[in-house]
């Protein structure tokens, strides 16, 4: 079989187009459905979201919310000193997790309206803490530069 | 003074890489080889002026100078030595000082080692190497200078982020950089290319030494700060698709294109464009990964604006770099000739293919990475994790690993795809058995972790079947077998163990996922609970101090079989300087699994405690395998035709391939 250098070309276009169609087609798909909407509680409270859209929020742990269940299962609720949402999550909890203090949920939703977590963050560093919150909390006049839960020094390189 | 004397050698050093930038050029436009001769020796000039400046702020830490601003943040006099030291890097000013040190380095590496460079080629490559110095010491002297001193001297530092206070940090990043900055020589030698107008084989030759390097130190850096994320952070995973990682993983990917693209430059002459741009898409994306990370970019575009001048500066460095290197690309690429023919069913077509897959991959991670930034433009607010990456990056990643064993067993310029498809399927045999055997044993649920297993055993055994159809066993018997084995070039076998490291690495990954076994629970002193087949009985808890810490000991004995198999000691610590509390998980290691404990802190009941435990079979395969790949791009580079003054390729070699 004599290819010529053109037919070399057509082949490797096609293959190189037939990955790049796939690449896309599974962006595409994933963008759909797999990305991560971020929302504060009072967005949530007033406008409804589709149940089981994966959802991540942030806030402030309300003081007096936390509450410790069996099997490690902990509820607490997500403020943004204006609405809150009612958060349950299985697992531990990070190191600077506190009630008053920023915290960042990500999971689900369900009918009730409860939050399900399947991750928790509180602020290692301001990574963890999306500048929609801090916004949203200085706006409210409840930032406080510093603190935890506020800004500090990055930490992972 | 000693820091003044640091502050002075780096702002000499800024002169000298202006001068390593001109004058080299210059010489190379004008025919001038004195001009050209500045290379070599302002490299070496520039190596001892950086270190001595990194050397001055070192010695700040480690006496505690707390009149300079960065060790005031960053530092404690209680801090044990090895942190002081480490905590140079671990922050901003101190670790771009490291950048520009094995910038540095790599620039003097270049300088020494390369003997055998055509005049040109060296004064424009170390030219280049000085655009990327000056660039970095104007950043660092401008914005970011590690060296200031305060008006008032504080007694005691603010100490180092106690997430930071950990081995990992210590050997992390360094190796991160000098994976990043390796790739650096290669923009650096395909600019050089691209000024000249002129490449040919020998140039892939020069180059490849110094992209193994870097992709073995990349390699490195990326499995050490999966490994420090797995046990420092306390979360089990390995790998959390965070900007950050995703930043270290890109170059990576496309690194490793460029390794193989080069192989193909090297024997067959063809590829030289593609080559030549992987090269500068290689360092672009090490710049943009350090950038991401530095200034903290990606998770809010906010951090510009607390320090304006560092965003526009970093701006103008990526826009001059990235958008330099490809508007040189895309005025000069034309004047490269294009060499060798190939069918698509070849050794080059396979290494095409590998090229294809990895480049796309990269550039989902990539648009994965930065979509919540072109989102948050407009006004949006999404984030982009765990499920997007593997939904896309899983599946591209894994036809790539399909093809993987195929390569090598083609022969270049026209391959027998059935001939090597015929010498795999042994190899396809026992991964199917494999893969029928964890699906049997587990019954349909684990259908996904099947295949995973059959994939990472083909990959895995499929690396040696180049060795053994080249050793011919069968027909020549052991002996000769052996014989033939031991001439071959050590490349072959570099390939060989760098790819079974992939299959190791796929194998941790695929059994960790899908066989772990996890408990989340409260436990009072003398509670017993069993988690993959152990039972674990927790003891108490001892409130220990450290240097500059309280810690809470827990005490775990985990029994198999009512015999005592080990004790698992997770802790808590509460770092008093910056009053922050970190867990520092409890691991045993047993074979190739390991058994993990976190501490959740205390539960309801006084004594007690919230523990999270897993059972992870063959975690550790992660990153033995990283050690594998590493391995094998070690003796690769240990080929004789890659080292410094080999005159030819060896052709004893090359009768074997044809005869295959």
């Amino acid at each position: 079989m004599v290819m010529t250098r053109k037919t070399r070309r057509l082949i490797l276009i096609g293959t190189v187009g037939a990955i790049l169609a796939t690449a896309i087609g599974l962006v595409l798909f994933a963008l759909s459905g797999q990305i991560t909407l971020y929302k504060t509680p009072s967005e949530i409270v007033e406008q409804p979201m589709p149940e089981g859209r994966r959802l991540r929020i942030g806030g402030l742990v309300e003081v007096g919310s936390v509450v410790r269940k069996d099997g490690g299962q902990v509820d607490f609720k997500v403020t943004d000193t204006a609405n809150a949402v009612s958060v349950t999550y299985i697992g531990l909890l990070p190191d600077l997790f506190k009630e008053g203090q920023g915290v960042v949920a990500e999971g689900r939703l369900d009918q009730a309206g409860l939050f399900h977590a399947d991750t928790v963050l509180a602020k290692h560093d301001e990574r963890y803490m999306p500048k929609e919150v801090v916004d949203a909390l200085k706006a409210r006049g409840v930032w406080i530069e510093g603190q935890p839960g506020g800004p500090t020094p990055s930490a992972k390189n | 003074m000693i820091v003044e004397f640091g502050h002075f050698a780096l702002i000499l050093a800024l002169a000298v890489a202006i001068a390593q930038s001109v004058l080299p050029i210059a010489g190379f436009f004008r025919r001038d080889p004195a001009l050209m001769a500045v290379a070599p020796r302002a490299s070496l000039m520039l190596l001892l002026l950086v270190a001595i400046a990194f050397s001055a702020l070192t010695y700040a830490y480690l006496v505690s100078d707390f009149s300079v601003l960065n060790v005031i943040e960053n530092s404690h006099s209680e801090k044990p030595l090895i942190f002081k030291i480490s905590g140079v890097w671990g922050n901003h000013e101190g670790s771009m000082l490291l950048w520009a040190l094995i910038l540095a380095l790599f620039g003097a590496a270049v300088a020494l080692f390369g003997g055998n460079l055509p005049l040109t080629l060296k004064a424009n490559v170390l030219a280049v190497q000085g655009w990327i110095s000056t660039a970095f010491l104007a950043f660092i002297l401008t914005t970011s200078n590690p060296f200031l001193r305060v008006a008032e001297p504080p007694m005691e530092g603010k100490d180092l982020n106690p997430v930071l206070q950990d081995i990992g940090l210590a050997i992390h990043p360094p190796l991160l950089y000098l994976g990043y900055v390796g790739f650096s020589i290669a923009f650096a030698f395909a600019i050089a290319a691209l000024i000249e107008g002129r490449i040919d084989a020998a140039w892939a030759r020069w180059v490849r030494p110094w992209v193994l390097a870097a992709w073995i130190f990349l390699t490195a850096g990326i499995a050490m700060g999966s490994y420090w994320a797995y046990y420092e952070l306390g979360w089990g995973g390995f790998w959390f698709w965070d900007p950050v990682e995703n930043a270290s993983l890109m170059p990576w990917l496309v690194g490793t294109a460029l390794l193989h693209s080069a192989v193909v430059m090297e024997k067959r002459e063809a590829l030289k464009v593609w080559t030549v741009l992987l090269a500068i898409l290689a360092f672009s994306l090490s710049l943009l990964g350090t950038f991401l990370v530095r200034s903290g970019v990606l998770t809010s575009v906010h951090a510009f604006a607390n320090d304006p001048t560092r965003g526009v500066f970093i701006l103008a460095i990526l826009c001059l770099f990235i958008g330099g290197g490809f508007a040189m690309f895309a005025f000069r690429a034309g004047t490269l000739r294009q060499g060798g023919l190939f069918a698509p069913l070849s050794r080059e077509g396979a290494l095409v293919l590998n090229n294809v897959f990895l480049t796309v991959a990269a550039g989902v991670v990539l648009f994965g990475t930065l979509v919540p930034l072109i989102v948050s433009a407009f006004g949006g607010a999404i984030s982009v994790g765990a499920p997007y990456f593997n939904t896309v990056f899983g599946p591209l990643f894994g036809v790539t690993l399909l093809v993987v064993p195929l390569g090598p067993l083609l022969a270049w310029k026209r391959g027998d795809l059935l001939g090597a498809l015929e010498r795999l399927w042994m190899v396809f045999v026992i991964a199917a058995l494999i893969g029928l055997a964890v699906a049997w044993l587990n019954g349909a649920t684990h259908l996904l972790a099947a295949v995973g297993f059959g994939v990472a055993a083909w990959v895995l055994v499929g690396a040696f079947a180049e060795l053994w159809s080249r050793a011919r066993f069968r027909e020549v018997g052991l002996a000769v077998g052996f014989q033939r084995l031991a001439g071959l070039p050590r490349s072959t076998f570099g390939t060989a163990l760098a790819h079974a490291g992939l299959g190791l690495t796929l194998l941790g990954i695929v059994s960790t996922s899908a066989f772990q076994s996890e408990a989340i629970l409260e436990m009072k002193p003398g509670d017993t609970t069993t988690v993959g087949g152990y039972s674990v009985t927790f003891d108490g808890i001892r409130n220990t101090p450290g240097s500059n810490y309280s810690e809470m000991l827990a005490t775990m004995t985990v029994r198999k079989g009512g015999t005592v198999r080990f004790i698992v000691s997770p802790s808590r610590r509460f770092y008093t300087a910056r009053q922050m509390p970190t867990s520092e998980a409890g691991i045993r290691t047993h074979g190739l699994s390991q058994f993990y404990v976190t501490l959740g802190g205390e539960g309801r009941e006084t004594g007690s405690v919230v523990v999270r435990m897993w059972e992870k079979p063959l975690v550790t395969l992660i990153w033995l395998g990283a050690l594998v790949m590493m391995a094998g791009g070690a003796l690769s580079l240990a080929d004789r035709r890659l080292r410094v003054g080999a005159p030819k390729p060896a052709r004893r070699a090359a009768p074997v391939v044809v005869a295959d």
